[in-house]
This record gives structure tokens, C-alpha cells and sequence, in this order.
């Protein structure tokens, strides 16, 4: 066994146009639509990616939620790429673009760009490009976010030495309803951060942030 | 045909969701792909299907991919000699 313990370094969430990183409050909107505000996100935080507007909405939120979690740590850097890995979860799946997907065929000709994003897991893979991210990657489907499930499968990876760091979290959206929670956890040395434990993680899950 | 090729520009900007691009930045004879515009094999999907939807036009022959969708020049071309 390694004589590192997984540390939870840092969190991030995104939901009622509000970003919280660490439990603060980073950046907030008056936009309504999912659409609208992440596209001010993309802005205030001069995302120079033009890929972002290619994606659809739940790629968005996730590469959103993960690019601010990760801003300046250097993960793929720091660690060996094939060493990170992302375990996520949601509850409705990729049914935000199926369901676009569908109404385009019934009309005629169907977009191979929406297609592409119809699988849950094209999230992780958005994720994976930005931060050449190789490691192993799992997305479940569950009624909630599941912490006791999520939490077994990315400690088994971590005392497996199958991942030295993993994003793990909760991404879901259907229409303009959306909630991000993602957490990096770090089988590190480094003296910060909190124990990686199913209390801890709830216990950011749970706590909405300050204003 | 410069009416054709100003509104290529703009329908490949609207297609492809270029929001860092404007219609008029892009040449005529610019590549579209690789060092051009920079864009990937689901976009020439979307221009095949830019194709059908606008001019009626169906790329049939996988092959001709390359040659028709090297530029906004060459898309124009082949709208010219297709067209019904």
C-alpha cells in the first residue's frame, strides 16, 4: 500500500447560474437559460476554446465544472496522464440531447453534431481532451448522486494503483435544470486538504457555498 | 458567385457553431480543414449535410470529400456544377 492517503483537494459546483469553488462563490448571473449563462461563463473567464460552443449542454456544464476545478493544477503534468481518471455520475443521462436528436429526425436531416453527444460518457471525453486526461473513466446512472457508490469504486482505484488523482462528481441536465458537483481527489503527500471519506464528501456535496 | 461564397461563409459559421469566427474572416481559398479553420471530421459530416439541406446537393462519393470541402472556393465549384 502506498504511504500516501487520498487527499479531497478541491471542489467545485455549478447550479442556479451561481459557481462555487471551494465552497466560494466565484462568479454569479441573471441568466435563466443554461444556454445564455454558459455562455457568459465561457466569456468572464476567457475560455479560448472554441470547441466549448460545439458541445451540448451537459458537455458544457461538465467541461465547465471541471476546467475551474482544475484551473493552474497542472494534473496531467503532475501526475502520469494514464494515472487520472474521471468517475462522474447524473441521473437522466445524455436524455437532454437525445431528446433534440429525436425531434431533428422527425423534421429531416439529423445533425452528426448533436449525435456525437448522445452517450452520458462524451462529457468525461471533453474533459479527458482539455486536460489530456488517459486514465481510467466511468460514468453511472443513478437516481441521485449516489457519494457511498462513488466513493468505492474511486477508492478502489486509488489503493489499486489503478489512479494516483481522480475527478469524481455529479453532472446532471435536462433542459434548463442543471447541478455540477465535481471533486479532485489526490493520492499525495501534500498537507492540505481533507481526508477522502464518504462524511467529507458529503459534507462539501451538502454544502452550498458561501455567498 | 460571390453572393454563393458570402453565404457558404455564413452558413459554415451557423452550421459548425464557429462563435470565435465571423463570416467575413474567412478566405475564399482558406483551408477548411487542419490549418485552416481548424475543423475536425464531425464537421465535415455537418457540411455534407450543409449541402443537402441548403442546395440540395447529396456527396455520394466519400472520395470527393477532400476536394470539395478543401475551401470555400471549392465548395462553391461544386455547388455550381451540381446544382439542379
Amino acid at each position: 500500500m502506498s504511504k500516501f492517503q487520498p487527499k479531497l483537494i478541491g471542489s467545485c459546483r455549478i447550479s442556479n447560474c451561481q459557481i462555487h469553488k471551494n465552497t466560494n462563490l466565484i462568479f454569479k448571473s441573471d441568466y435563466q437559460s443554461f444556454a445564455t449563462f454558459a455562455d457568459e461563463c465561457y466569456t468572464h473567464f476567457k475560455l479560448a476554446y472554441p470547441k466549448f460552443h460545439k458541445m451540448d449542454k451537459l458537455s458544457k456544464l461538465g467541461w465547465l465544472c471541471a476546467d475551474i476545478l482544475l484551473n493552474n493544477t497542472n494534473l496531467a503534468i503532475k501526475y502520469d496522464p494514464f494515472k487520472v481518471g474521471v468517475v462522474l455520475s447524473n441521473k437522466n443521462s445524455s436524455l437532454d440531447t437525445d431528446i433534440k436528436y429525436y425531434n431533428m429526425l422527425k423534421t429531416g436531416v439529423a445533425s452528426p453534431a448533436v449525435f456525437v453527444y448522445s452517450l452520458p460518457n462524451i462529457v468525461i471525453g471533453e474533459i479527458c481532451i482539455r486536460h489530456g486526461i488517459k486514465g481510467a473513466n466511468t460514468f453511472f446512472i443513478s437516481e441521485r448522486f449516489n457519494i457511498p457508490q462513488q466513493f468505492q469504486y474511486v477508492n478502489h482505484l486509488l489503493k489499486s494503483s489503478e489512479v494516483d488523482a481522480c475527478i469524481g462528481g455529479w453532472v446532471e441536465l435536462l433542459d434548463d435544470n442543471y447541478e455540477a458537483f465535481f471533486y479532485l481527489v489526490e493520492k499525495s503527500d501534500i498537507t492540505n486538504g481533507n481526508e477522502y471519506t464518504i462524511k467529507n464528501i458529503e459534507a462539501l456535496y451538502n454544502n452550498r457555498g458561501n455567498d | 458567385m460571390t453572393e454563393l461564397k458570402e453565404n457558404l461563409k455564413r452558413q459554415i459559421v451557423e452550421q459548425l457553431n464557429l462563435k470565435d469566427i465571423k463570416p467575413e474572416e474567412i478566405g475564399d481559398d482558406q483551408p477548411l480543414f487542419v490549418e485552416g479553420l481548424g475543423l475536425d471530421s464531425i464537421d465535415a459530416l455537418e457540411l455534407i449535410v450543409l449541402l443537402q439541406q441548403n442546395y440540395g446537393i447529396k456527396l455520394t462519393r466519400a472520395e470527393d470529400g477532400p476536394t470539395v470541402f478543401r475551401s470555400v472556393n471549392s465548395m462553391a465549384d461544386y455547388i455550381m456544377a451540381n446544382k439542379k
